[in-house]
């Protein structure tokens, strides 16, 4: 016993360590305590694989980070080596939930830049009622996974219900139910089907009540109206200086919409109105795209009552593949045909750029071309990219519960955003 | 001095008498106005066209690579103006050795991530930027793939 080592263990560098245990702890030098909160890729309410960078005080969000490109494919680049007409394909994995905006706005702008190419007014009117109907799908899918995220399950299953109807009206349409490819340069691919007047019209007669329907789901919804109302403010200053288009500008009270503005594809000939909410919060954004649903179903309405007779491709031999029966008959057809298929079509040197309202906002291609048969370069200015942006804005200084209604305000699909 | 086809356009008309030498060049095709901007003044031009002018948004920043000829890029920049419901288009030529540019963060900070793409697909290098890094591709990838010598399939020469 008498040889025991009686010296302290606790030597001088480990002493500070043990402050907890000490009566009076030495006071600690103050410093704001920030974490730092790492929001995904894999986050199931950020729809898609994105990764935001949170530092967070307590439950008040210092600053966010949008970080991106999880999801880049190169569509830009794998543009530059198809056909004109082959592109088409990729425009619709771009932004997979309103693709047929986006094979109008490349059938837009490659039509531009051909020039001497007159579109029927049939092929427009499909265009135009197609996309419509693409919006109220786009709408719904993102009004579900919304409420969801706040906490509303039931709207997901009541939206998903309607969609059905739409992606079925879209496969009876094109063959397809998501990747559509339906809007082609020169016209649409393929002539309405056998009764598409009648399912047009039966999902007319239903749709205005469903919405109905979600408005009282929500509206009467405490939980809903409490997470929704004055949360996600964000200047419009700040909006227009950051690049935000669509139902965000539209919630805060600004009443841009190209479809109004630069009017495209004969929608000048509609009857539509434009809503605008002046609250410029989560609600306010629910409320523009709630009303723009039924605005929708109006346009689609006179698109079915007045669709013109005629033609549904335009008459350029050179770029619209010929009727099969024409094949089999005629010399020239068979030629272009294997023209067309084994080489494509030229398109005039230049440049075009052309905006269309997307469901998520202004989106805009811009193509040049060298007179080849395929683009030079293709850019694709996406919604969702633009409005990404302000994340960092929208967040900043809010408190942490709220982040999840803000980003599902902005509605943004990522592989729009990554290209 | 202003082009003749250009003198007609108010854009290109104030954009002049605000400096002469800024724009090297355009035209009016397909119902779109282009102007070719010496690519040293964009940021006054840009800040000009924003207060005086009124193109208050800026749709997007991209390039385009004319791999081989020389100067290799051209940036190209779409405005919006709200106020007249117009757009415009301006170019600026980059020389490919050490190809950069002015960053216009400072008058639209949507040009952030557009110019960051660039940066990032392209290899232009924007001055003053706030935060210049990759944002598509991962960090540390060699090359920039827009580039027209970057093959779509195969290895990188």
């Amino acid at each position: 016993m008498s040889d025991r080592d009686t010296t302290s263990l606790l030597t001088p560098e480990l002493e500070p360590q043990m402050d907890s245990l000490n009566p009076e702890p030495a006071p600690r030098p103050s410093r704001p305590r920030q974490m730092t909160l790492n929001m995904g890729p894999q986050h199931p309410s950020t729809h898609g694989v994105l990764r935001v960078v949170l530092e967070l005080d307590g439950e008040n969000i210092v600053s966010a980070r949008p970080d991106i490109g999880y999801l880049h494919t190169g569509i830009e680049k794998e543009c530059e080596v198809k056909t004109w007409q082959q592109v088409v394909t990729l425009t619709d994995r771009v932004d997979y939930l309103s693709n047929l905006a986006n094979n109008l706005v490349y059938a837009l702008t490659v039509e531009k830049l051909i020039g001497d190419i007159e579109i029927p007014s049939k092929a427009q009117w499909l265009r135009v009622m197609m996309c419509e109907l693409s919006r109220l799908n786009s709408h719904l899918v993102w009004l579900g996974t919304h409420a969801i995220d706040i906490g509303a399950m039931s709207v997901f299953f009541y939206c998903f219900r309607e969609r059905e109807d739409i992606l079925r009206i879209l496969e009876m349409f094109s063959g397809q139910r998501m990747m559509t490819s339906y809007i082609r340069i020169g016209g649409v691919a393929l002539e309405p089907p056998r009764g598409w007047r009648e399912a047009v019209g039966k999902f007319l007669k239903q749709f205005p009540s469903k919405v109905d329907e979600y408005d009282e789901l929500l509206e009467n919804n405490p939980i809903w109206l409490n997470r929704t109302k004055g949360v996600g403010f964000i200047s419009l200053e700040d909006m227009l200086d950051l690049g935000v288009t669509g139902p965000m500008l539209r919630g805060a009270g600004l009443k841009l919409d190209v479809r109004k503005t630069e009017p495209y594809s004969s929608y000048e000939k509609f009857d539509f109105d434009v809503p605008v909410y002046t609250d410029n919060d989560v609600y306010s954004r629910y409320r523009v795209r709630l009303d723009e649903m039924r605005q929708s179903t109006r346009i689609i309405k006179q698109a079915l009552e007045g669709m013109p007779e005629g033609p549904w491709q335009a008459d350029a031999p050179k770029i619209v593949l010929p009727e099969r029966e024409k094949m089999k008959t005629q010399m020239e057809a068979l030629i272009y045909h294997f023209k067309i298929v084994t080489e494509g079509f030229r398109v005039p040197a230049g440049e075009a750029f052309q905006a269309v309202e997307s469901p998520r906002g202004e989106i805009a291609y811009y193509i040049v071309s060298n007179g080849t048969t395929r683009p030079y370069r293709v850019f694709m200015r996406t919604p969702s990219f633009g409005n990404l942006q302000s994340l960092g804005t929208l967040l900043e200084g809010r408190l942490l519960a709220d982040s999840i209604a803000a980003l599902g305000s902005m509605d943004f699909v990522l592989g729009d955003v990554d290209r | 001095m202003l082009p003749e086809i250009l003198q007609q356009y108010p854009v290109a008309q104030a954009l002049a008498s605000f400096d002469a030498d800024a724009i090297a060049g355009g035209k009016f095709d397909r119902g779109e106005l282009t102007l070719e901007i010496d690519a040293a003044k964009i940021v006054p031009v840009c800040m000009r066209l924003k207060t005086e002018e009124k193109f208050i948004r800026c749709s997007d920043v991209t390039a385009l690579d004319y791999y081989p000829a020389e100067p290799r890029f051209v940036v190209v920049y779409h405005l919006h103006s709200l106020a007249r419901n117009e757009r415009l288009r301006l170019k600026c030529r980059v020389s490919g050795q050490n190809a950069a540019i002015d960053s216009v963060t400072g008058v639209w900070r949507s040009a952030n991530w557009f110019e960051r793409e660039v940066f990032d697909l392209f290899g232009i290098q924007f001055r003053h930027h706030p935060d210049l890094t990759r944002i598509m591709m991962p960090e540390g990838w060699e090359g920039h793939p827009l580039r027209k010598d970057y093959p779509v399939t195969g290895n990188r020469v």
